[in-house]
């Protein structure tokens, strides 16, 4: 099993008169920047470098950043600067992106790049992954939305033949064109680094993915809905002449620790508090659905299982109506107790390690991934709400969890081979990291 | 009064797709091209007009019963496809009228082709940029909130659509949004390259906006004015970005006198 620490690093700032149980609220794209305190962005940014360092410390298997734009739930808009410190700073876990907006780059060559020199830096331990973004996304890089899949597809594509294909060569694409593809820079993994894929919402991209025989890491989505999207991935990994695994299937989400259920409570209602992402159920936030959903950004009829009412939100707890709600631009307030009810369907979940390793165990028995994602020091969530959390992840979780994992035979995408190309793997998660990076260090 | 509802519906095959329609009278011709948001079907204003017109009213290329045409990037590719139904269609001294993004296409229209016009009119056009303003972005704005600006106010707006829009109505506006944000998402109604075009434009153009036109500034109206030759402005009084819903009489009149 790989296990992965995730935060969205949210830009917390209790002044602002933003978050907070008594500020105004958020709303998505619908605040001036003019209030953001860079002083304040650089303690943050050094925190979360420094979080992840520990992480590491602590026994993660990977680190995973994600870039979202104009929007203070997440920090991370250029996330591959933080990849790259990251490579230079920690020395064995992995970077896990997920992922890199494609359809948003008119110069997808420059990604090619980048990642490169990402996955040298850190002498092969970059995971790449790669998403359509959402509507904000579109809007804040002004990406044309009906155009969003076909710019993916392209860009995948070309940045794959950049990485593999022995240049020079030229590229006249539908989206992009290039005259002269002969970057000086290559990936350090062979062919390249692993393309994970995660998401919420196309069916499209669950279908792409395992006609790839990429992992597809479903993003904090409830657990029936979750093992539904798993199981159309498998029925086209049928189609495509493969049995899927374990080590295709990736799932993230909020795991808490503390040192006391007091505690446990206390910070695990701060998962809703504070600038965390307005698409989440229960939290701070408005969304407007008709930014989630620009024009021709998916296709009406090509929605998964978890989407069937209309958006993310949707997959994600909150009730959204569609139409109803273009009218309101605005979703209704949270009802009055949603951590307990998050705690309850085990979309939250926080506790003492004894707590905290049953529950875990529950998802793994009813998703069977191969990869987790910890989703932990997030919403209001201070650096010694999440400090106590990864100690206690070290000390305790993550042992447990690679015992529950080898009993249920979950593999990772570094235990068993996901492109089929190689069906080695080994019951020692830890050993199996080591083996890939001591071979990609030959 | 009652409306007349003899129009019949029509159909063109084009090699970029099918062009459905909407027609009724007889006399020199006249072809109505719809807003961004799509054509809402057979009007008050299309029958006044019908009184002493051979009135076509397209869906254009993408929009409505027209087939999309997948490979359009631009409205100039709009204009063009239209451009081939005018032939089709044998329609000669044509008065050309545009309302808001139709307006803009009708612009393209005759920097390209402007032999089968008589006239051209512009109501509401978008297709320059404001030299003060913008404008508005319905890419910004719920459906319902977008079209509520086009309206001179609230509650003509409601008159017209209701407090809830019903579901076709809604599944216009998500179609057509979607096909204009194919052509014309950046930059966003307007084309640099329209202006230098005008110049030479040797047809006589009506310019006519809403006074209370919260859509497209009343600037681009004043820029229309100076980049084409023979053109004038009239100024609907009270009127919205969507005169020919608020103002048919007024509007049909202003057509029928050119």
């Amino acid at each position: 099993m790989f296990i992965g620490h995730f935060t969205e690093r949210p830009y917390q700032d209790p002044k602002s008169g933003y978050f907070g149980a008594t500020g105004r609220n958020l709303m998505d794209l619908g605040m001036s920047n003019a209030s953001y305190d860079p002083k304040l962005g650089a303690d943050l940014y050094n925190r979360y470098l420094d979080e992840r360092v520990f992480a590491e410390e602590m026994g993660f298997d990977g680190l995973m950043l994600n870039e979202h734009h104009s929007t203070p739930f997440c920090m991370g808009q250029v996330m591959n600067l933080e990849a790259a410190i990251l490579a230079r700073i920690t020395n064995r876990a992995k970077i896990v992106l997920l992922g890199n907006i494609l359809p948003i780059w008119d110069d997808p060559l420059f990604l090619a790049e980048e990642l490169a020199e990402i996955d040298m830096i850190s002498r092969g331990r970059l995971v790449t992954g790669w998403v359509r973004g959402t509507g904000r996304e579109s809007v804040a890089h002004n990406a044309v939305p009906p155009y969003n899949w076909e710019r993916f597809q392209e860009a995948h594509d070309f940045i794959v033949e950049a990485w593999t294909k022995p240049g020079p060569f030229r590229w006249e694409g539908e989206h992009y064109h290039y005259r002269y593809v002969n970057p000086w820079s290559r990936p350090y993994q062979e062919p390249h680094p692993q393309i994970w894929i995660p998401g919420v919402m196309s069916r499209n991209t669950v279908a792409w993915a395992a006609r790839h025989r990429y992992p597809y890491l479903m993003l904090a989505t409830e657990l029936q809905p979750t093992l539904e999207s798993f199981q159309y991935y498998d029925e086209v990994a049928a189609e495509e002449g493969y049995e899927a695994g374990t080590e295709h299937r990736g799932y993230l989400f909020k795991v808490h620790v503390d040192e006391t259920e007091e505690l446990a409570e206390e910070a695990g209602r701060k998962y809703v508090q504070g600038p965390s992402n307005p698409f989440l159920e229960g939290n701070q936030g408005i969304v407007r659905p008709f930014i989630q959903n620009l024009p021709g950004l998916t296709q009406r009829n090509n929605l998964l299982p978890t989407m069937r009412s209309f958006a993310a939100a949707a997959s994600r707890g909150r009730a959204t109506q569609h139409l109803k709600e273009q009218k309101k631009e605005a979703a209704p307030p949270p009802p009055k107790d949603t951590y307990v009810d998050q705690t309850e369907k085990l979309s939250i979940i926080s506790g003492t390690p004894d707590t905290v390793i049953p529950k875990v165990r529950h998802v793994l028995e009813t998703l069977r991934p191969g990869t987790i994602f910890f989703w932990d020091g997030d919403g209001a969530m201070s650096h010694d709400d999440q400090m106590r959390s990864l100690r206690l992840m070290g000390s305790d979780v993550i042992p447990a969890v690679r015992e529950m994992a080898d009993e249920l035979d979950l593999k990772g995408p570094f235990e068993a081979d996901p492109t089929g190309a190689d069906g080695t793997s080994t019951d020692d998660p830890a050993e199996s990291l080591d083996d890939a990076a001591t071979q990609a260090a030959d | 009064m009652a409306e007349a509802v003899s129009y019949a519906e029509g159909e063109l095959a084009l090699a970029t797709g099918k062009i459905k329609y909407l027609e009724q009278g007889s006399g020199p011709p006249a072809v109505i091209l719809h807003h961004s948001w799509g054509s809402p079907g057979w009007l008050p204003f299309h029958d006044r007009l019908a009184g002493s017109h051979r009135v076509v009213v397209p869906d254009m290329p993408g929009w409505g019963g027209s087939e999309r045409p997948a490979w359009a990037r631009d409205p100039r590719d709009i204009a063009i496809i239209v451009t081939r139904l005018l032939a089709g269609l044998e329609l000669d001294d044509v008065k050309l009228v545009g309302l808001g993004f139709g307006g803009y296409v009708a612009a393209e229209i005759a920097t390209m082709n402007p032999s089968r016009l008589a006239h051209l009119v512009l109501v509401g056009a978008a297709g320059l940029q404001p030299k003060n303003g913008e404008i508005t972005d319905q890419m910004m704005l719920s459906h319902r909130k977008y079209i509520e600006e086009s309206f001179r106010d609230v509650e003509t707006y409601t008159d017209y659509v209701g407090e809830e829009p019903p579901d076709d109505v809604r599944q216009l506006w998500d179609l057509s949004r979607e096909m204009t944000a194919r052509v014309t998402w950046k930059p966003y109604m307007f084309n640099r390259r329209l202006e230098p075009l005008l110049g030479d434009l040797d047809v006589p153009t009506l310019i006519v906006w809403g006074e209370n036109d919260k859509v497209v500034p009343f600037e681009c109206a004043k820029q229309f004015e100076a980049a084409i030759p023979n053109a004038r402005i009239e100024v609907v009084e009270g009127g919205g970005h969507v005169v020919e819903l608020e103002e048919p009489d007024q509007l049909a009149a202003l057509v029928g006198s050119l």
